[in-house]
């Protein structure tokens, strides 16, 4: 590895000498155009309908074939194969299926082009949210294909028993409701609440969504760390209590997706934050699933309100480095027609981005959840739009971590998570 | 690699071989070179390109500074030293002497561990009984899973409702900060690596005549007399190899603890884990030095070992050799066996420099 980052250094060395101010105007306007085949780098399709999609744009535009070139599954590796094809300025890659948080970064660097909003003719017919994800200093650099909310997967049955009618839409609503439960028969052994808090990506996710739902934000609209504020210790110390009182059950420290999903299906949690995926899963009635039938959904409590979820999700975007970038585009804006979303959606259950077919009604009725999906992407928040992705999350992370498995002084840690921040963040 | 060893061991026999003719050295010196040329160009490609690239990646940096326009400026600036002094100082030195508390604490408690335990192994696969085949394959089936799913293993075992928990009764958060987590990968690798030092020691016990054994019985001496007296010394070039082998393996330990543990964690966080993360985040010249760090710790570790026990191994051969006390086929199972032993020592001295 070392070989190939130096020569590419040389590489990118040798380039910057040639062109150092021109290098700005790559990604101007006037760079996409060629036509003819293209690829589209994706993370391994676990749907199994990324290649029939793929299928039918390449019937109808034989001279504009896309091969799909498959990554690891992992985001990371991902991740890492692109940024190396980047600095290789490699036209393996064509069209990059990104996670949400990487566009800063891939921007900052110019590894993807800037797309004008005007050559991407539904981008208003999109969630707005999802599109917020895909901008760098105001400027498009992609459109997104999917998105993803938090969701409040609760036992329905449990909180019927025990006399509630509605979902809890603040986090003191939530906690009464518990204790509601606990004094019921079935609310034996129950836990009250879990997320994602292992020290991971689903830890950053749960702390932005605490501090977004308190009113707070991590980064604020300029782009400047936000974190050491009233709003955002609430957010903490709402997570921290959670873990002191056992409201959230120890072990939670330890959850990532997986983990917290079959907690809730085991029968073990009353309220779980997670994403759509779970529903199916734990809808299963061949016997993976306890408690199928016995839950419902409803859009993250907040604290005083309806709470405020991370966006998650996929934008496709334009490699720099990349041949045929009219046919890029025009093969982005296929993925993204209401047609092919309305197809996906309905054969592989990722969230779509545009926005009609979360009202549409035979989808609602394959996908119950849809409204409460809707309002949760529709009122989420990307997680900090920043240049030093891996470096502000991992802060973020540590900070979070600390707090609810150590219990470390929460204002003390946001007031060195701000700081640890701004040394990220401005330079 | 393999290829060089040989040549390397025949120096060290010459004195033994004092009735060769002198003709031999200067034919076969030259045939020798021609021969061996590609081999280290081939050498000289694979593992001193590398070397030396990274040496010089280490004192460069790039992109760590936006333009007025957001973007980053491109290229990489000679910075020389400053990439190795911002590994000691401040909070990334904090992190940095935790990673290498960490990498050292693993390499000797989990080396100590692995070494009683393979050479009890080693001692019960050599016994003759029945079930032998059975009992060597399965002390030999954790080394042959990769490290990654052997983690992954373990990961499950050592999960919140899992089977570990479920044994002691008691619930242990095993993945998160704390005692606990080191424990957690000292047992994984323990578990994973112990038969390959039994492995590398039984093939050093089956080297050792049955006669020693029974010349023993025959002058009455005890069980722990004959291991420490006859099986130790004896099976000790082949012991310090495969010890050797690990400390440089698990000085160099990554995917065990980035698994089953996790990133970012401190109890766990490693000098290789730290190497990574500064490349994940595209700070080569960073990562490069924490590498360069970590082959030099790994380079004077090897070098102690080789010259501390390996010298040793020497000395005591020279002085026994006039007194001659310890009778020929001992002696000369003795030297064979350290033949090989440092043919294998040369070739992991090179191996380990990556």
């Amino acid at each position: 590895m070392a070989v190939a980052s130096s020569l590419a250094l040389l590489a990118t060395a040798c380039g910057s000498g040639d062109d150092g101010s021109s290098s700005g105007g790559g990604s101007s306007a006037g760079a996409l155009e060629g036509r003819g085949p293209i690829t589209l780098a994706s993370g391994k399709d676990t749907s199994g309908n990324l290649q029939n999609q793929l299928n039918a744009w390449n019937a109808s535009h034989p001279n504009e074939k896309v091969e799909l070139k498959e990554l690891p599954d992992d985001a990371d590796a991902q991740r890492q194969q692109m940024v190396q094809n980047a600095q290789n300025q490699s036209d393996a890659y064509s069209v990059l299926v990104m996670d949400v948080v990487w566009t800063s970064e891939f921007a900052a660097n110019q590894w993807i082009t800037q797309i004008p909003e005007d050559k991407v003719p539904d981008l208003g017919k999109l969630v707005p949210a999802t599109v917020e994800t895909a901008k760098y200093r105001d400027k498009l650099y992609g459109v997104p294909i999917t998105s993803d909310g938090g969701l409040l997967y609760y036992r329905k049955d449990l909180l019927t028993a025990a006399g509630v009618t509605d979902a809890p839409k603040t986090w003191d609503e939530l906690l009464a409701d518990c204790q509601k439960v606990a004094a019921t028969p079935g609310g034996k052994g129950m836990n009250c609440y879990a997320g994602q808090f292992e020290k991971y990506e689903g830890l950053t996710v749960n702390f932005s969504e605490a501090v977004n739902s308190a009113g707070g934000s991590i980064v604020d609209k300029d782009g400047k760390p936000d974190v050491d504020t009233p709003e955002a210790l609430a957010g903490l110390q709402e997570l921290q209590n959670g873990f002191k009182t056992g409201a959230i059950p120890k072990a939670a420290i330890t959850y990532k997706e997986e983990e917290s999903r079959r907690a809730f299906q085991d029968g073990k949690l009353l309220f779980l934050r997670n994403w759509p995926y779970v529903y199916s899963l734990a809808n299963k009635t061949d016997g993976s699933s306890k408690i199928a039938g016995k839950f419902a959904v409803a859009p993250l409590p907040g604290k005083d309100g309806p709470g405020v979820s991370s966006l998650g999700g996929h934008d496709y975007a334009i490699s720099s480095f990349a041949k045929n970038k009219a046919t890029a585009v025009d093969f982005i804006n296929f993925m993204a027609s209401e047609a092919q979303q309305k197809d996906n959606l309905s054969k592989t259950s990722l969230a779509p981005t545009w926005a009609s077919l979360y009202d549409d009604p035979t989808l609602i009725k394959q996908f119950p959840y849809l409204p409460q999906l809707k309002a949760s992407i529709a009122s989420a928040q990307p997680r900090p739009r920043v240049v030093k992705y891996g470096d502000v999350t991992a802060a973020i992370q540590q900070a979070a971590y600390d707090a609810l498995s150590k219990g470390s002084d929460p204002k003390a840690t946001l007031t060195a998570l701000q700081t640890k921040l701004q040394s990220l963040i401005t330079q | 690699m393999t290829a060089t060893a040989p040549v390397a061991e025949r120096p060290a026999k010459e004195p033994k071989q004092p009735k060769r003719p002198q003709r031999f050295n200067e034919g076969t010196g030259r045939l020798a070179a021609l021969l061996l040329s590609p081999t280290l160009l081939v050498l000289g490609l694979v593992v001193l390109f590398p070397i030396i690239s990274a040496l010089r990646e280490s004192l460069f940096t790039s992109g760590t500074t936006l333009d007025s326009n957001g973007f980053i400026v491109k290229g990489s600036t000679f910075v020389g030293l400053d990439n190795y002094l911002d590994i000691f100082k401040g909070d990334t030195g904090r992190r940095f002497w935790n990673a290498f508390y960490n990498t050292t604490f693993f390499t000797v408690v989990c080396v100590v561990l692995e070494t009683v335990l393979g050479v009890a192994m080693a001692l019960i696969m050599h016994k003759a009984f029945k079930g032998r085949g059975i009992v060597r394959a399965s002390i030999l089936v954790p080394w042959a899973i990769p490290t990654v799913v052997s983690a992954l293993l373990w990961k499950w075992i050592f999960q919140a409702d899992g089977i570990a928990n479920q044994l002691i009764g008691t619930q242990v958060l095993w993945s998160t900060e704390g005692w606990q987590s080191k424990m957690s990968v000292i047992i994984a690798d323990t578990w994973k690596t112990a038969p390959f030092i039994g492995l590398l020691v039984l093939a050093g016990l089956q080297t050792i005549p049955a006669e020693v054994y029974e010349a023993a019985k025959v002058d009455g001496a005890s069980v722990w007399k004959t291991f420490t007296r006859i099986t130790l010394p004896l099976v000790k070039p082949a012991l310090l190899v495969a010890v050797l082998f690990r400390i440089l393996d698990t000085l160099r330990i990554f995917d065990l603890p980035f698994v089953l543990v996790g990133p970012h964690k401190d109890s766990v966080e490693t000098l290789s884990m730290l190497a990574y993360d500064e490349a994940f985040n595209t700070r080569y010249g960073p990562a490069a030095a924490y590498a360069t760090v970590l082959f030099v710790y790994v380079a004077v570790v090897a070098y102690a070992f080789v010259k501390i026990l390996g010298a040793d191994v020497i000395g005591e051969a020279r002085a026994k050799k006039p007194g001659g006390g310890a009778g020929g086929k001992r002696w000369r199972k003795k030297n064979a066996a350290k033949g090989t032993s440092d043919a294998a020592v040369g070739a992991v001295t090179v191996g380990g420099g990556r």
